[in-house]
């Protein structure tokens, strides 16, 4: 049963992971505006094909 | 295409504005001004057509164009407004009223396409904020910001820019650790369960390695994410008050060092999932409660409405100079639309101020050359020359700032529930625990400091302290629904312990521009002229109105005239006697059971009917004036008495309205009703309640639309939703009554607790179960209940 001390050991490290992940995410300001992108996203790029109708 | 009117009505392609000519169109399309027709023609030389694609007519109307953005070249001014500037980079942010749809979003990230200086525009929709990166060598600030003005988006540019700084706020440091506390809880339930259900003797190797991790994941729990418990309970002891953070911190502590104890010494699991969950519900309700509205601020005062600079005339030749360098003696030129940054004396020009941020006042005054104009007015019409007689802060106006009002905190001295609980509470606590321990001491030490423990943590106020803040939030998002937007938490509780409500009278319990004209009986074009001639030359607010509805005509030679304050006019005009007036002033008649406010006509002694004029007020004002069977309500006016007779059906006594009231004034009033013991509600909405809305208990700014300024204040209401107001005060009370019951349910659980801690004998199972499940309840009951009492009072 000692395989569980490497076990605990490997989920601890992969949620420290997520966490700094979190931590990074939120301190380069990605969650600073949630509302944005959402309209963005349904913006075209390619203004030439809108522009003939 | 022939000029001349539109036979058919078309709208704008750019604003949606009806278009009243043609002659406004290119490739097909109508505008209604040359303003809009210029926006879409540099929009299609930029090939950026799209703009149109996206929705029907996003763009705002530019029949004003003129542009005023000189001052942007001082280069104190462009320091203050860039965010960071380097020899290569400046990022500048702008809040942009204008933003409104998803046009508006693509075209402002569009920008590089117009200047290749732009290297990125980003913008933020709920907040209208668009941040820019450019190079200043090969575009200023000044050219940038004429660029936005050029595709229709003009920025508000102010020094004080409250919004800016609201966002800087610390916001993202609450969420992180609530993270931390998430996950450390998570964790610790995790190697928690297998002590619940049983470990085998041969496993009891885990359980103590379980328990040093739960004791690691601990540390960062109390250390970080609950240090702020900690700080607040020392700091408000150190100022001999006892709030809701000391149990809430003793309790943290304790079950902590408990924790630490009972696992180092191998006598027990210790409550370490009990500790972080503590913890992590704690940060939550702190979380929900914190509300943040993006684009309105509670903060505002003169300086983000008045404009940044002002052009001075030095030697005949206009400069703009920042607002805080102007003096006392300088020239400074106002053109229309712009606003009169400090009392003047008009010099040259025809002046007509338009004082509605003010007073609430909309139709403009006409001033003479040489009078005093007053700092906050807007001038319409040609540009004017003054003389700055008192430097921006000394004004009739902004001095209000100055008053002690505005510099000290506002401690309204009023408790919230919490605070008048916790005090007792704690008392009540630390006898508990002290007794249990005296009691146990003489037959059992270990047992007597079990129980002094047990007793710290399961009566550790958690619940307590998250019934205010779910409750809140729930309540803020209500109301916030209703169009009624509250800074804080603590004010519903506030709104809930008023007793006094004050009201202004223009904008506030009327209308912006509201008052009908209606005619009764005939007028031939002389008498029109007759009456028109006889009314130019009066100031009285109803003359004024009369003027404007008989529309200019040719003014006749007015031979006698004289007014009666309150009463009427006599004129005599070519060979016609003219008396206009109150009834009881055409008639001798003191009859007053006439309702609405009429001007009656009386030429060569021939009665010609009337003018009756009605004052809109808001909707549900009967409502409100209802309200004084429970509250005082109080009527406090700048203007003159004109309209009292129209508003003695709202308010009953005469000493329940004052008119007259300068800005002190109204901020004085309020003093002396505190003073006297009653808890103020001050509703207003101009910069001249300011001071009153700052000094009351409770300040609610009325405004048509958030977006606008609106003074300094606790809340900001919507006019649309002032009919609701009485709904809203029965709410608010609701709202405190359920904070009280879910006090008297988190007691219960606080009292089964206790039965079990008293013993020494707390199991951390029982401890674990009992916490989660009061905060769960409670966090149920207060959202549910919150929401109940709205559908109740019909405010969803």
């Amino acid at each position: 049963m000692s395989i569980i001390y490497f076990l605990i050991g490997c989920s601890v490290l992969l949620a420290l992971i997520f966490l700094g992940a979190f931590f990074w995410a939120q301190q380069s300001g990605q969650n600073d505006d949630l509302y944005t992108p959402s309209i963005r996203i349904l913006l075209d790029d390619k203004e030439s094909e809108v522009d003939e109708k | 295409m022939t000029e001349g009117t539109a036979l058919i009505k078309t709208t704008c392609y750019h604003c949606g504005d009806e278009c009243l000519t043609n002659s406004f169109s290119i490739d097909d399309k109508q505008f209604c001004c040359s303003g809009c027709e210029s926006v879409y023609h540099i929009l299609a030389d930029s090939g950026l057509c799209n703009y149109y694609s996206y929705n029907d007519h996003p763009g705002a109307n530019r029949v004003r164009v003129d542009k005023r953005f000189d001052y942007l070249s001082d280069p104190t001014i462009i320091n203050a407004l860039l965010d960071y500037a380097d020899d290569r980079i400046s990022i500048v942010s702008f809040y942009i009223p204008h933003i409104h749809c998803s046009s508006c979003l693509w075209l402002l990230e569009q920008l590089n396409r117009f200047n290749p200086a732009v290297h990125y525009s980003r913008v933020d929709f709920l907040k209208k904020q668009l941040v820019v990166r450019f190079d200043q060598n090969q575009m200023s600030l000044q050219q940038l910001v004429e660029q936005l003005y050029d595709i229709g988006y003009e920025p508000l540019i102010s020094l004080q820019d409250v919004i800016k700084e609201q966002n800087k706020a610390e916001k993202g440091n609450i969420v992180q650790r609530i993270a931390v506390a998430g996950f450390c809880f998570g964790n610790v339930m995790l190697l928690s369960f297998p002590e619940y259900f049983g470990l085998s003797s041969y496993e009891q190797n885990f359980k103590h390695f379980f328990g040093y991790l739960n004791v690691v994941f601990s540390l960062p729990v109390v250390f970080f994410s609950g240090r702020e418990y900690f700080v607040s309970a020392w700091n408000n002891l150190r100022k001999r008050v006892l709030n809701i953070d000391f149990p809430l911190a003793l309790g943290i502590a304790v079950l902590f060092l408990r924790t630490v104890v009972e696992i180092f010494t191998h006598t027990g699991a210790g409550f370490a999932d009990t500790l972080c969950g503590l913890v992590f519900f704690l940060l939550i309700g702190k979380f929900v409660q914190q509300k943040t509205y993006h684009h309105i601020s509670f903060e505002r005062d003169y300086r983000s409405f008045f404009p940044v600079a002002v052009n001075v005339l030095v030697n005949d030749i206009e400069k703009p100079v920042p607002l805080s360098q102007l003096q006392t003696g300088q020239r400074i030129i106002i053109r229309n639309n712009e606003i009169i940054p400090a009392d003047a004396i008009l010099l040259k020009g025809q002046a007509m101020v338009d004082f509605s941020f003010v007073t609430g006042e909309s139709i403009p005054v006409n001033k003479t050359l040489g009078e005093v104009i007053y700092a906050g007015g807007r001038q319409t019409g040609e540009a004017i020359e003054l003389e700055v007689v008192k430097s921006v802060s000394q004004s009739y106006l902004t001095q209000l700032w100055n008053n002690e009002a505005f510099t000290r905190q506002k401690d309204t001295g009023a408790k919230t529930f919490n605070e008048r609980v916790s005090k007792y509470f704690i008392i009540v606590l630390l006898a508990i625990a002290f007794g249990s321990l005296l009691f146990w001491l003489p037959f059992n030490v270990g047992r007597g400091l079990a129980a002094f423990t047990a007793v710290l943590i399961v009566a550790c106020p958690c619940a307590l302290a998250l019934s205010t803040p779910f409750t809140m939030a729930a309540a803020l998002s209500i109301f916030d629904r209703n169009l009624f937007y509250l800074k804080n938490a603590g004010v519903v509780e506030h709104m809930a312990s008023v007793d006094t409500i004050v009201m202004d009278k223009t904008g506030t319990i009327t209308n912006g521009d509201a008052n009908s004209i209606e005619q009764k009986g005939e007028l031939t074009r002389f008498q029109r002229q007759l009456v028109y001639g006889a009314c130019i030359n009066s100031m009285h607010p109803l003359s004024r109105m009369i003027c404007e509805y008989l529309g200019p005509l040719s003014k006749l030679p007015v031979k006698k005239y004289e007014e009666i304050p309150g009463k009427g006019i006599v004129a005599r005009i070519e060979d016609h006697q003219i008396l206009i007036g109150s009834r009881e002033f055409v008639f001798n008649d003191v009859n007053k059971e006439f309702k609405t406010t009429a001007v009656h006509i009386l030429i060569d002694e021939k009665y010609l009917g009337y003018f009756s004029i009605k004052h809109h007020y808001r909707d549900g004002m009967q409502d409100v004036a209802a309200l004084d069977s429970i509250y005082q309500l109080y009527l406090l006016s700048g203007d003159h008495d004109y309209e009292k007779n129209d508003l003695v059906r709202f308010f009953k006594s005469d000493n329940q309205m004052y008119f007259s009231q300068s800005p002190q004034d109204k901020l004085d009033f309020i003093q002396s009703l505190q003073q006297k013991g009653n808890r103020v509600m001050m509703i207003g909405d101009g910069l001249n309640d300011s001071g009153a809305l700052k000094q009351s208990d409770l300040g609610i700014a009325v405004t048509d639309n958030v977006n606008n300024f609106s003074p300094g204040s606790d809340a900001i209401m919507d006019g649309k939703s002032f009919k609701k107001l009485p709904c809203f005060l029965r709410f608010s009370k609701d709202t405190v009554n359920i904070i009280h019951c879910s006090f008297a349910i988190s007691l219960t659980y606080n009292l089964i607790g206790l039965s079990y801690a008293v013993s020494g004998k707390l199991s951390p199972l029982i401890a674990a179960i009992l916490m989660p499940l009061s905060t769960v309840t409670i966090i149920s009951f207060t959202t549910l209940a919150t929401h109940l009492a709205a559908r109740k009072r019909k405010l969803i």
